[in-house]
């Protein structure tokens, strides 16, 4: 069968090594040190940790985790409201990482432990197909993930959904949360690795306002260990050439226009909205809400959600000393945090980037950290 | 959260909050033996019988799906206690027990079936079952069945999990995570339809092969149940007091399984094997048993996957080809990613 | 996000595809693929859905771009070496001994 064996390419060792040896003679070309990139996707940073791509880069290049974890960045109140909504009887369906994310008080897994309804799902249609099943409940589709995902939940709504369903969503847009990363005056990213299938979508066009206006270069890659050594060369090139431009690094999946039939299911469903991403703070057209006329399956229009009875006013002493929203717009390393592997364990999370698989902290936590391996064995 | 005040699922899932558990509430069970007791635990006891070994080991098995592709819990639990004991150095049971515990309304056909498996697997490994009990519980009391299996052997020689060496070569007797995978498959509301088998196989005719090759040479034997790969290489690891480097991609995995892994972003290395065994052979060593090993229909796809160093003990280290990471051990069973 | 194996489409129903990933398969929903699908096309998932066909030739297009690339790379490193070769040959004036 070609196809496993194709993207086997993609794992080639000896390109690797190639594109890497590459990769250290352009960063010494370039001369200083660190040159900070930034890539906006927990699995790239999944991809990276899990090949040992760091091990390889050279020491003066910083790969940075910045906020493309979709379950780390929803924000307590957004986990409240669908605590509550579990609390007050209705089944909430949801992706399974977002189970264990810690609202002010509890988590979904919390309100399955305390009688309500939660199932965990792996598609959209699947709550919709449970909302046929059982007419006699109201079923709530907690939404999350960046506008790859918020594509399918349209698809879902646009091919009609029964009278029982509706959303509760905390959809992002990723685009708009660069934005605040490059304006951040700390960070100091001189190139951002883009995430290849959210490009699939929007394509790699929107990017190049972008870029223009930033000065940075942007490079779109994919999710293999070649895609993934490529795409940064790629970027340092650029950063040594002076050249505040987007690559394409993923042509086999990313186009310029992107997917349009998708965009404009997207965007007949869902409208930008200034959002709070957690531990990031405001993000202009951060959010992807419902529009208006589809007010009949906003669950935040369906249903008087009250947030204080799940613990929404109380205070929540340990996130205080959460470190989630340095680590996400990169100013921190999950080892900067006083709480990493001790009060904060995946078992025992406290901040959300410990929690979801795409999360900075777990997957340090996972993996090890960036221990220097390079000498052993 | 879910304090230790109360026993989780993960306490279950043979990882790290498992051997806690183990270590804080049930080793004060135990005593001194002559042999290997509780306190080292192991696969089994082994207890000096004359001149000989008195190797014993017990196990529960609850499985879900009770049924599934290449096996079942009757076999799984006459397999799991025949490679327990093999994996001391007992290839040769002198019996096995079986006691079943049935929930009320327990299909009579599917405890007929269980119990043809049981004895199928009973012959194939050569391991009588001598003794038995049977209980029922009324209905919601318990999940179908839960069997329990013990078993005792003799052995010449005792091969424990706790013996390697810096510089000693890491096997696995062939392909890794299919039981797991086949499982989880099945198991989840995922929607998958595939052709993933258990690989749930008596071992103790393979081992014996390779303990003939081997000799005093194989110094370390556990087989990667729950937990996988990982686990046994951690917990090797840990009780050697040596690090361990793994090879990915000398690990046997087959195109199904690794498939299946990319699909439910789920890692063969972390998930249980029901008919492999990890063997720690001294250098130089390794290319006999390894001969050994290939020449049982078991082990046609036997590989040397690692070695023990002296650097980082407790630590286990992937090499994935590109570079080295450290190897994680999961807490609670592996869940599917968002995919 | 995830790490999508390309599957191949087995059979397509309407909206719905069942797509091999290599020995194991799932039902796919074809809403958002933005071009028609048919069995023996490479398709990429997510959550559910597939959103891009992956045409074959794209394969080993990635890999000549990925080796342009590293000749770009190399081809500066070439000249680094010439400009290198250019100093060592003129003596390097005004340096400390190695």
């Amino acid at each position: 069968m070609p196809d496993l064996l194709s993207e086997m390419k993609f794992r080639d060792p000896a390109r690797a090594r190639a594109l890497a040896e590459a990769l250290a003679r352009e960063v010494k070309a370039i001369g200083r040190a660190p040159i900070p990139l930034m890539h906006v996707c927990g699995s790239h940073e999944q991809a990276i940790a899990r090949f040992g791509l760091r091990a390889v880069l050279p020491r003066e290049l910083e790969v940075i985790m910045g906020p493309g974890c979709p379950v780390c960045i929803t924000d307590t109140p957004e986990v409240d409201e669908a605590v509550a909504l579990a609390a007050d009887g209705k089944v909430v369906c949801t992706y399974g990482d977002m189970l264990k994310l810690p609202g002010t008080v509890k988590s979904l897994a919390d309100a399955q432990a305390d009688g309500g309804r939660v199932e965990v799902i792996y598609s959209a249609s699947q709550a919709v197909e449970l909302a046929r099943k059982e007419p006699s409940r109201e079923v709530v589709f907690f939404a999350s993930g960046f506008e790859t995902t918020a594509v399918a939940t349209a698809a879902v709504v646009l091919s009609g959904t029964p009278g029982n369903f509706s959303i509760l969503s905390t959809h992002k847009y990723v685009p708009s949360a660069m934005e605040v990363v490059a304006e951040m005056e700390e960070t100091n990213i001189e190139g951002f690795i883009a995430a290849g299938h959210a490009a699939i979508i929007t394509g790699w066009g929107i990017f190049e306002p972008f870029a223009r206006r930033t000065g940075t270069p942007v490079v779109v890659a994919g999710f293999e260990p070649l895609d993934i050594l490529a795409a940064i060369l790629k970027c340092v090139e650029l950063i040594r050439e002076g050249r505040p431009e987007v690559a394409n690094c993923y042509p086999r999946c990313v186009t310029r226009e992107g997917n349009r039939a998708a965009q404009e299911k997207l965007w007949k469903v869902f409208e930008v909205a200034d959002g709070v991403w957690r531990g990031i703070a405001t993000v202009p057209r951060g959010n992807l809400e419902l529009r208006p006329e589809w007010d009949h399956l906003n669950a935040r229009r369906r249903f008087r959600i009250d947030t204080s009875r799940v613990g929404g006013l109380e205070k929540n002493v340990l996130a205080e000393q959460c470190l989630c929203g340095s680590i996400m717009s990169g100013l921190a390393s999950p080892k900067d945090c006083k709480l990493f592997g001790k009060e904060c364990r995946p078992e025992t999370p406290v901040g959300a980037c410990m929690v979801s698989s795409e999360g900075a902290c777990k997957i340090w936590h996972m993996y090890g950290g960036v221990p220097d391996l390079r000498g052993v064995g | 959260m879910a304090g230790d005040d109360r026993v989780g699922l993960r306490h279950g899932a043979g990882g790290r909050a498992m051997r806690a558990l183990i270590e804080d509430v049930f080793l004060a069970l135990a005593t001194p033996v002559d042999g290997i007791g509780l306190a080292a635990l192991d696969d089994g006891a082994a207890i000096r019988l004359g001149d000989e070994w008195l190797v014993i080991t017990t196990d529960s098995h609850v499985v879900h799906p009770i049924f599934f592709p290449g096996g079942d819990i009757g076999r799984l639990s006459v397999c799991g206690t025949v490679n327990d004991l093999a994996m001391m150095g007992a290839t040769e049971p002198i019996g096995l027990t079986c006691a079943v515990i049935v929930e009320e309304g327990f299909s009579r056909s599917d405890l007929e079936r269980i119990r043809d498996s049981i004895l199928a697997a009973s012959r194939e490994a050569g391991a009588p079952i001598v003794t038995g009990d049977t209980k029922v519980m009324g209905k919601g009391e318990l999940d179908g069945i839960v069997l329990n299996t013990a078993g005792v052997g003799l052995a010449r020689r005792v091969v424990s999990d706790a013996g390697l060496h810096p510089g000693d070569r890491i096997l696995v007797t062939g392909t890794i995570g299919d039981h797991g995978l086949a499982i989880m498959t099945r198991r989840h509301d995922l929607r998958l339809e595939g052709d993933l088998r258990s690989d749930v196989a008596p071992l103790n005719g393979l081992v014996r092969g390779a303990l003939a090759a081997g000799g005093e040479d194989v110094v370390a034997m556990k087989d990667p149940t729950r937990g996988g790969l990982a686990s046994v290489l951690h917990e090797m690891a840990g009780k050697a007091k040596v690090g361990i480097v793994l090879e990915e991609q000398a690990v046997p995995v087959s195109p199904e399984v690794r498939a299946a892994g990319e699909v439910l972003g789920i890692d063969p290395l972390l998930v249980a094997n029901e008919g492999k065994a990890v063997i720690g052979v001294r250098p130089g060593a390794e290319g006999r048993v390894l001969a050994a090993l290939r020449a049982h229909p078991l082990g046609r796809k036997a590989a040397v996957v690692g070695t023990a160093i002296a650097e980082r003990p407790g630590s286990v280290i992937l090499d994935t080809g590109f570079g080295k990471r450290l190897l994680a051990e999961i807490e609670g069973e592996p869940l599917p990613r968002i995919c | 996000m995830c790490l999508g194996v390309p599957g191949k489409v087995l059979s397509v129903d309407g909206l719905t595809a069942v797509v091999d990933f290599f020995g194991v398969t799932r039902e796919l929903r074809l809403d958002i693929v933005d071009e028609p699908v048919q069995p023996g096309d490479y398709v990429l998932n997510h959550v559910g859905f597939a959103i891009r066909r992956i045409p074959p030739e794209e394969v080993q297009e990635t890999l000549a771009l990925f080796d342009a690339i590293l000749k770009v790379a190399a081809a500066d490193d070439l000249m680094a070496a010439d400009v290198k070769g250019e100093i060592a040959a003129g003596g390097e004036k005004g340096k400390p001994r190695a």
